[in-house]
Order: structure tokens, then C-alpha cells, then sequence
């Protein structure tokens, strides 16, 4: 009878959390059709209008281009440089391997905003005044965590003999690494690369100190927008960026499934 | 790392410098960038927050002692713990419901998990702007459930910066447990009781110290996420909840005032330092019970 008890408990834990952390993206999805520019839900009608609006949001065009730049760059050089690192802790005689590998996804555990000051600070210190190179180098800090963590527990995972099973087989070094490692490490791969992209792309307390008035990330100039003149254009922005976030999600459950990345990324 | 020396013979003995070189090379860059880009900064950082005008001072620390600004520290250790609590509140049992889903479910709970984990946070704060208004839907929700009389004001206040921190640090509350309880051996719950111990004593006996880790995880992960939040307490309460992060990011980008920013910058890094080292030796200790 207890257990029965607990078991309902936890059922309905589970629904209250999915209402709830649904509710929000629900309203936003809903709110970006609404035709009145009061959010008023239920909506009567659904209207495009606000979609229309989206592109001609000041400085719109150059924000999102300068988000998409520095998360795919800082992803891209994290996770060359965070898989080498991954590599030489799991596999060599690195000394102070376990040292390195705390000290790779330390700053996940650190408020963003320290880090941003720090950086601030840093590059002012240094004379270091190049906005775009800055916060490239900002978020390689902000990607290389999540880079290190899930490369570190898929490599972990590896049997590296089997590359020298491949080898003993006849192939090349690097056949042996190109047709046994790299696709038994793919998924790791893409999971850390999918969390780094979002980590940087959505990143709001590293960047605020390190851009300039002419040079601001999307989710800065977002909530610039919401703090002016909140209607349902930032709606509308919302729903698309969640659209563009459900189709890399399910892309990445199809390549390696949701339930891998919850043990790899939790 | 000495077996595979034993299991691959040929190559240990032929390139054991060039494998050592390899391995270092493939270290270097992120070290590198790690110390110019993370160490090196928080060092200054460390440095300026003791800089007075005359050498060393712990000026801007005392400021950080007066009582509005122990105010501010208390506001975000309130926020930090009010919201691990309820968090976790919700989220230990949903943990188990999704560890006992199969199939479809599971999928579905799952990608309920991991959705607003991707969204941005900026978007979930601004939903949650448009639902907690005076007209919003959880007041139209309330008023026809009859549970109030008249709208009551919602955005601005305590409830709307909990409720919204809830929903953003949820996720890393649940996954950390369920994480563990998805590992659970159900025998061991079973073999508690054939032993004679009622469910709740099976529970608090054997379930609860199994998950301990999960918990652990999930609570420092919370707690160091919501004690440093800035974009929530930005938009759901404004300057009527001053806290640490928002202290000091006006420090840095309206007062100007970088050694009063870097100490308490220092603060709150010491705090969610003080969280996660904690968590590591519970985490240790519960292991090694």
C-alpha cells in the first residue's frame, strides 16, 4: 500500500515537472502567434506578423551572425584542443593527468559572471582590445568544459586495444584510428559538440563584459530588447530559436539517442 | 596505464619517448589555454579585489560587510537555497518515475528534460514574464479555479524569481538522480524487505543512502547554478533583489567601481567554491560508508 503510495507520488512529481517546465516554452510558442501586441492568451486568431518583424529588430542581423560565429569557432577549436587533452589524460602517462582533467571542467563549476569580470580585467591588464577575438577566446573557456567532460567519459569507455586489434588486422595507423576509434567516439563527439554550440551560442554573463556597443551577442541584444519594449516580436525570435533547438535535438537523439547523452552529459 | 604497457610489448618498447612526446603534445594546447585564458585571470582577479590605493587593502571587502551589502549575500544565498529545496522536492521523486519509464515514456520525459535544458534562459525568464502578469494565464487560471477573488501581482515579487529559478535549475536536479536511481538494484530494495523492513524503512535504509550521490550532485550543481544566476533575478524581480551577481555586474557596467566588483566577484566565487568542495567530501564520505 506504502509503495503503491510512493510509486503515484512519483508519478505525479513527474507530470507536475513536465507541466511545468513545459509551461514556458508553450507560452512563448503561443504568445509569437498572438495578432494583438499584448500578450493576451488564449489567443483569438493566429497571426505572422511579428515573424515579419523579427528581421528588421535593431541590429538584429549582426548579432545573430556574431553569436553564430563565436559558438561554432569556440566549439570547433574546443573540441580539437579538448579531445587531444582527453586523449593524452585517458591513454598516456601524463603526469598530473587527474589534476588536468579537474582543472578542464572546473569552469562549468564557476558563476559565469566571475569569469567574465576575470576575463575583463585580463584582457584590459594585457591591452587586449579586439571585441570578436576576445570573445571567441572567452567562450573557448565557456565550450572546453563540456568538450573535456564527454570526452574524458567516452574515452574512458574506449578499448583502445581494439586499434591495435585493427593493426594486427592489417590496417594503417591511422585506417586503424580513422575505422575503429573515430566511429566508437562519434557520439561522444557530437554530444560534447551539441552542449559546447548551446553553451556559447546562449551564453549572457561571460559575454556582457567583453562586448561593445557596436559588437553585442544575440542573447545580449535579447534581453536588451525584452528590458526596452517587450512584444511579441522577441516571442516570435523565441519560437524560432527553439524550433532550430527541437531540430538539433532530434537530429542528435536519431545519431545517438537521448538516453547515451543523459549518461555522458548529464 | 602500466597494463597496457604489458599487453602491447612491441610499441612500448620501441617508441616509449615518442609516445611520452605525443602525449605531452596532445596536452599542451589546452593546458596552455587554460592557464592564460582561466588561471591567469582569476589570479588578477584575486589581486585586484585586495589593490587599494596605497598597496594592499581589504577595503572592498569591508564594504561587503555592511548591512545592505550582507543583505545582498543573504538574498542570493536565500535564492540558492529556497530553490535547491523546492527543487529538489519535485525532482527526487520525478527522478524515479523516469527511471521506472520504458519506451515511449521514457522518450518523452526525457526530451521534456533536455528541451528547456537547450532553450535559451533568456527566453524561459521572458515566458515567464508574459505567464506571471497580473493577466496573465496563472492568474486567469487562479481566478477561475476560484483559488483567488482578484489577479494578485505575481511578476516583481520573491515568488516569481523562485518559481522561475524552479523551472531553469529543475533539469540538473533530476538528471544528477536519475542518473543513480536508474543504476538502482531493485533486489536490494526486495531484500530489505523479505528482511522484514517496511517499505518506508527500505526507503530510508536503502534507497535514499544508494541515491545519496545523485543527490549530492543534483544539490551542489543547483545550489552553485541559482546562487549565481543573473539573468533570472534581472527579469522576473529587478533592483527590488539586489543579490551578488547583480551587485556585481552593475559594479563593472554602471558604477565603475572594478575593485568593489572584484571583491565581491571573489564572494561568490568562494561560495559556490565552498559548495562544490563540500559535495565532493559528502560525496567521498557517502562512498566510502
Amino acid at each position: 500500500m506504502t509503495a503503491r503510495l510512493a510509486v503515484a507520488f512519483a508519478w505525479l512529481a513527474a507530470v507536475v515537472t513536465v507541466v511545468f517546465l513545459m509551461a514556458p516554452l508553450a507560452t512563448v510558442v503561443a504568445a509569437s502567434f498572438s495578432p494583438s501586441p499584448v500578450f493576451d492568451l488564449p489567443l483569438d486568431g493566429v497571426s505572422l506578423r511579428w515573424y515579419e518583424r523579427i528581421g528588421r529588430l535593431d541590429g538584429f542581423w549582426p548579432a545573430l551572425s556574431l553569436s553564430l560565429q563565436i559558438a561554432v569557432l569556440s566549439t570547433a577549436i574546443a573540441l580539437v584542443i579538448g579531445t587531444l587533452a582527453a586523449i593524452a589524460i585517458v591513454r598516456g602517462r601524463l603526469p598530473g593527468a587527474e589534476a588536468l582533467a579537474t582543472a578542464l571542467v572546473s569552469p562549468l563549476m564557476m558563476p559565469g559572471l566571475v569569469l567574465g569580470i576575470a576575463l575583463l580585467q585580463y584582457f584590459r591588464a594585457i591591452g587586449f582590445t579586439a571585441t570578436w577575438s576576445a570573445l571567441v577566446l572567452a567562450h573557448l573557456i565557456v565550450t572546453l568544459p563540456y568538450v573535456a567532460r564527454t570526452m574524458i567519459a567516452g574515452l574512458a569507455l574506449f578499448d583502445f586495444t581494439l586499434v591495435e586489434a585493427a593493426r594486427t588486422l592489417g590496417c594503417t595507423y591511422a585506417g586503424a584510428i580513422l575505422r575503429v576509434m573515430v566511429p566508437a567516439l562519434a557520439p561522444s563527439f557530437l554530444t560534447a559538440g551539441l552542449f559546447s554550440f548551446l553553451a556559447s551560442f546562449d551564453n549572457y554573463p561571460v559575454s556582457i563584459f567583453l562586448t561593445d556597443v557596436r559588437t553585442k551577442t544575440l542573447p545580449i541584444k535579447m534581453l536588451q530588447y525584452i528590458e526596452e519594449a517587450p512584444d511579441p516580436t522577441l516571442a516570435a525570435l523565441s519560437t524560432l530559436i527553439l524550433a532550430a533547438t527541437v531540430i538539433l535535438l532530434v537530429a542528435s537523439d536519431r545519431l545517438i539517442g537521448l538516453h547515451r547523452m543523459a549518461g555522458t552529459a548529464e | 596505464m602500466t597494463d597496457t604497457a604489458v599487453r602491447t610489448p612491441v610499441t612500448a618498447v620501441t617508441r616509449p619517448d615518442n609516445d611520452r612526446w605525443l602525449t605531452l603534445g596532445f596536452a599542451a594546447p589546452a593546458t596552455v589555454v587554460l592557464a592564460l585564458l582561466f588561471v591567469l585571470p582569476l589570479a588578477l582577479l584575486l589581486v585586484a579585489s585586495v589593490a587599494g590605493p596605497a598597496g594592499f587593502s581589504l577595503a572592498e571587502y569591508g564594504r561587503l560587510t555592511t548591512p545592505h551589502y550582507l543583505g545582498v549575500i543573504w538574498n542570493s544565498l536565500r535564492l540558492a537555497v529556497l530553490t535547491t529545496g523546492i527543487a529538489f522536492a519535485i525532482g527526487y521523486p520525478a527522478a524515479f518515475a523516469l527511471a521506472r519509464a520504458r519506451g515511449v515514456v521514457r522518450s518523452a520525459l526525457l526530451a521534456t528534460l533536455f528541451l528547456p535544458l537547450a532553450a535559451s534562459v533568456i527566453v524561459k525568464a521572458f515566458a515567464w514574464t508574459i505567464l506571471l502578469r497580473s493577466d496573465g494565464i496563472v492568474n486567469t487560471v487562479l481566478l477561475a479555479l476560484g483559488l483567488v477573488d482578484e489577479p494578485i501581482r505575481m511578476i516583481f515579487t520573491e515568488t516569481a524569481l523562485i518559481v522561475g529559478a524552479v523551472n531553469i535549475f529543475l533539469p540538473f536536479m533530476i538528471l544528477p538522480i536519475y542518473a543513480v536511481v536508474a543504476q538502482l538494484d531493485h533486489r536490494l530494495v526486495d531484500a530489505a524487505a523479505t528482511l522484514g523492513a517496511s517499505p518506508a524503512v527500505a526507503f530510508v535504509r536503502v534507497v535514499v543512502p544508494l541515491t545519496l550521490p545523485g543527490i549530492i550532485a543534483g544539490v551542489a550543481l543547483v545550489f552553485s547554478l541559482s546562487v549565481s544566476a543573473y539573468v533570472v533575478p534581472t527579469l522576473l524581480i529587478g533592483e527590488r533583489y539586489p543579490t551578488l551577481s547583480t551587485t556585481i555586474a552593475k559594479a563593472f557596467l554602471l558604477a565603475r567601481q572594478p575593485a568593489f566588483g572584484a571583491a565581491a566577484g571573489v564572494v561568490l566565487l568562494a561560495i559556490t567554491l565552498a559548495a562544490v568542495a563540500l559535495s565532493a567530501r559528502l560525496g567521498r564520505s557517502g562512498g566510502s560508508r
